[in-house]
């Protein structure tokens, strides 16, 4: 790329051509600030936060949308770019909330740090019209209190550009402009698939997941409950964001160290029903393979993914797996096989899940997922509000020592870790699948060609004389790509894997939120993902089926992949949305 | 707040649904083709509620939330049908310091309904407009072609009377 020159509050730069101010700025040690902006998916310039000085040019520009060209000088810190930043802050809290102190982003709100650096001293400066509107619980993952809201329409980019989803824009005009759904229906009432993207683009505490921390404080105050607690793969190398620590730190140890000290009674690794998934699943494909069953075989361990193909691709239904999510798998297999075996009332369990993941808090509520006749999972917390209790709970995190999960359900394997990153099922699936085909030792465990933050990866691997084409896909705009090409005839795969999230469950919308600043400068999928993949490869054992525990518990209680037991605990079923 | 919905029933017909899928087939994949659907839309049937949005969503591919944003921007489109009495009062200025808010706000509890809506039995639509250059009647209201000016709202009831049949 022809690089143009310019100069950036005096000092002469060199930048790509095609670079917006904002991007030379941030390059070269400035820092612009934005609020609607949003790499890749919100480029508007509706805001004004980032306006800065351009010579020669009639007003102030908006940074994030304006190109460089030779010659261009730019001051992105005057007095006049300081004063406009200040005013535009002030007319935006004219109509908000300004509810600082009971804000569940408190603290991490972009809009607040903003007031705090530009000095806006009277959050009252400007009366503005300021109607107190309805706040939408309806649906059962997350709420959006429109009060709070500044109109950055983050929100509306990440459900249509990133998810293709659609269900909430901009209604009406003026002071009257507010996000919301068609003809004004609770957003329990759309094709919402509850994956949670736009929590994780919002700026403020607009929206938010459904805080159902105090079941678990009564949980876990309650002398008569035995409280159970698994974590997904993808956690350890959140967490540590939601403390200060870089992105891509490891924090598996400290995090079961807190979920100890927190009071639960038994700290589990959901990498163990990753494992016990891929038995089920390895098993399902290839009886399907065998029997002439529908394929492509696709994944079913993404809630939101799950939710998506039943709204708009309930012809489909027959091509997603049967096996239960990794989630849904140990919450069943704690109040079956654990508590027999530990002689406990599956009614005195409670059994919670900590997840990268809003989607889940609808999944534990779905039918057919209650394999002793009370629900698998009882409380679905995301990566959020995990972090949110610690703090309540006065654990030192950063000080904590590394302690590991507790046995029989806390041994997992590579395999099960990487579940966390796109790609990773599908990997996992095949280290176990191409084993059982052979029926000899597979040594070159890394699918790389499935790895990576593409959308869309495909890939053939030729396995005992049979060529399997499978494809993974990220992000439900790519998911709809990718099957409309499998409707059309244009691609044919044999096993699919999709997660609704762009990235996997470690970009999940329950994940810590990164303000603006950090998101677009930063790709989250791949370094999280890192973090994911170097746990895999350091792990003693990497292929699910060599999980002693997994073997422990087939031989003990299912007996085999697919038997009526574990089509009993560990499968489910699907609905129709679209017709009903 | 939401802009007014219709509370009648949908009686669209097949002429006019095979009219609206021709001018939307003419202009399906071209840029910017939204405004003149929905404004021929508007044409066809009046007013554009949820079934004849749908049936834009579906035609073009374009999502109901996108369509819907569209409809509540612009004050051109209606979500809600016209009675077969349009009522029209001026709420510009000089209409509105005569106290013609008031002769609005008496129109609205007598038919129940509120700007933009339509009375359940398709009578009467009441709309607020902005100056019709009739200001040295004010307060001024209109229904259909019909106008009477300097209004108190004890006239009201004597206006929607004549309507009544």
């Amino acid at each position: 790329m022809e690089n143009v020159n310019i100069k950036i509050n005096g000092i002469p730069l060199s930048v790509p051509k095609n670079y917006t101010i904002l991007e030379a700025a941030r390059e070269n040690g400035f820092e612009i600030p934005t609020l609607c902006y949003l790499k890749d998916i919100n480029a508007i310039g509706a805001c004004r936060i980032c306006v800065v000085e351009v010579k020669g040019a009639r007003s102030l520009v908006a940074a994030c949308v304006y190109p460089v060209n030779e010659g261009m000088e730019v001051v992105t810190n005057s007095p006049a770019v300081l004063k406009a930043r200040r005013l535009t802050l002030e007319l935006i809290l004219s109509t908000h909330d300004k509810k600082c102190l009971s804000c569940v982003r408190s603290g991490s709100c972009e809009l607040q740090k903003l007031c705090k650096e530009y000095g806006v001293e009277d959050e009252n400066f400007f009366e503005g019209v300021n109607e107190r509107v309805e706040i939408d619980m309806s649906a059962p993952h997350m709420y959006r209190d429109n009060n709070k809201c500044i109109l950055c329409r983050r929100c509306v980019a990440a459900c249509e550009k990133l998810q293709s989803v659609s269900v909430i824009g901009p209604i009406e005009r003026g002071f009257k402009t507010h996000i919301g759904s068609p003809f004004e229906v609770e957003l329990d009432a759309t094709s919402c698939v509850s994956c949670g993207q736009c929590i994780v683009a919002c700026p403020t505490g607009a929206l938010s997941e459904k805080d159902d921390t105090d079941k678990v404080w009564a949980a876990l105050a309650d002398p008569t409950k035995h409280v159970v607690v698994q974590t997904a793969p993808s956690i350890r190398v959140t967490l540590g964001e939601a403390f200060g620590m870089p992105v891509g730190s490891n924090v598996k140890g400290k995090m079961v160290a807190a979920l100890r000290r927190l009071g639960f009674d038994k700290v589990f690794d959901t990498d163990f029903s990753a494992d016990l998934t891929i038995m089920e699943e390895a098993n399902e494909f290839l009886e399907r393979v065998k029997n002439g069953g529908t394929l492509p075989m696709i994944t079913s361990c993404s809630p939101g993914w799950v939710k998506f193909c039943e709204f708009n691709y309930p012809e489909m239904i027959d091509n997603l797996s049967t096996c239960k999510s990794p989630q849904q798998m140990f919450g069943a297999v704690i109040k079956t096989y654990y508590a027999e075996k530990n002689n406990i009332d599956p009614k005195d369990i409670v059994s919670v899940s900590i997840m990268p993941c809003t989607a889940k808090k609808f999944e534990v509520g779905r039918d057919h997922q209650d394999a002793a006749g009370v629900a698998d999972v009882d409380i679905a917390l995301t990566t959020r509000e995990l972090a949110r209790m610690i703090e309540r709970a006065g654990i030192m995190f950063t000080q904590l020592p590394d302690e590991e999960f507790d046995n029989p359900l806390g041994e997992s394997t590579g395999a099960g870790v990487i579940f966390g990153a796109t790609g990773g099922v599908m990997e996992a699936a095949l280290r176990t699948a191409v084993e059982k085909l052979t029926g000899e030792e597979l040594k070159a465990l890394d699918f790389t060609e499935v790895r990576g933050t593409a959308g869309i990866k495909e890939a053939t691997y030729n396995v005992a004389g049979m060529d399997v084409n499978v494809a993974v896909a990220s992000g439900l705009a790519n998911a709809r790509a990718l099957l409309e090409d499998v409707k059309a005839g244009r691609k044919n795969y044999h096993f699919i894997e999709i997660m609704a999230c762009p990235g996997g469950c470690v970009n999940g919308g329950g994940q810590p939120t990164q303000p603006a600043s950090v998101r677009n400068f930063v790709d989250l999928r791949a370094e999280r993902a890192k973090a994911i993949y170097e746990e895999d490869k350091n792990l003693p054992v990497r292929k699910s089926h060599e999980n002693p525990m997994i073997k422990k518990i087939y031989d003990e209680y299912f007996g085999e992949p697919g038997s009526h037991k574990a089509h009993h605990v560990l499968h489910t079923q699907y609905v129709d949305r679209k017709n009903g | 707040m939401a802009k007014a919905s219709s509370t009648l029933p949908f009686g669209g017909t097949p002429e006019q649904e095979a009219q609206l899928k021709q001018y939307i087939e003419e202009h399906k994949g071209q840029g910017g083709a939204l405004m003149p659907v929905l404004q021929k839309a508007q044409e066809i049937y009046g007013y554009l509620p949820i079934e004849v949005q749908q049936m834009v969503s579906d035609g073009l591919g374009v999502s109901m939330s996108e369509i819907y944003g569209v409809v509540t921007f612009y004050s051109q489109f209606s979500l809600a049908p016209k009675g077969k009495y349009k009522i029209s009062v001026c709420l510009g200025t000089a209409c509105y310091v005569k106290g013609s808010g008031d002769v609005f706000n008496r129109l609205s509890e007598r038919l129940g309904i509120t700007n933009g809506e339509c009375t359940p039995d398709g009578r009467f639509s009441l709309e607020a407009c902005r100056c019709i250059g009739a200001c040295g009647l004010a307060p001024v209201l209109t229904v259909n072609d019909d106008v009477y000016g300097r209004l108190v709202v004890d006239d009201v009831d004597d206006i929607l009377a004549k309507y009544a049949e």
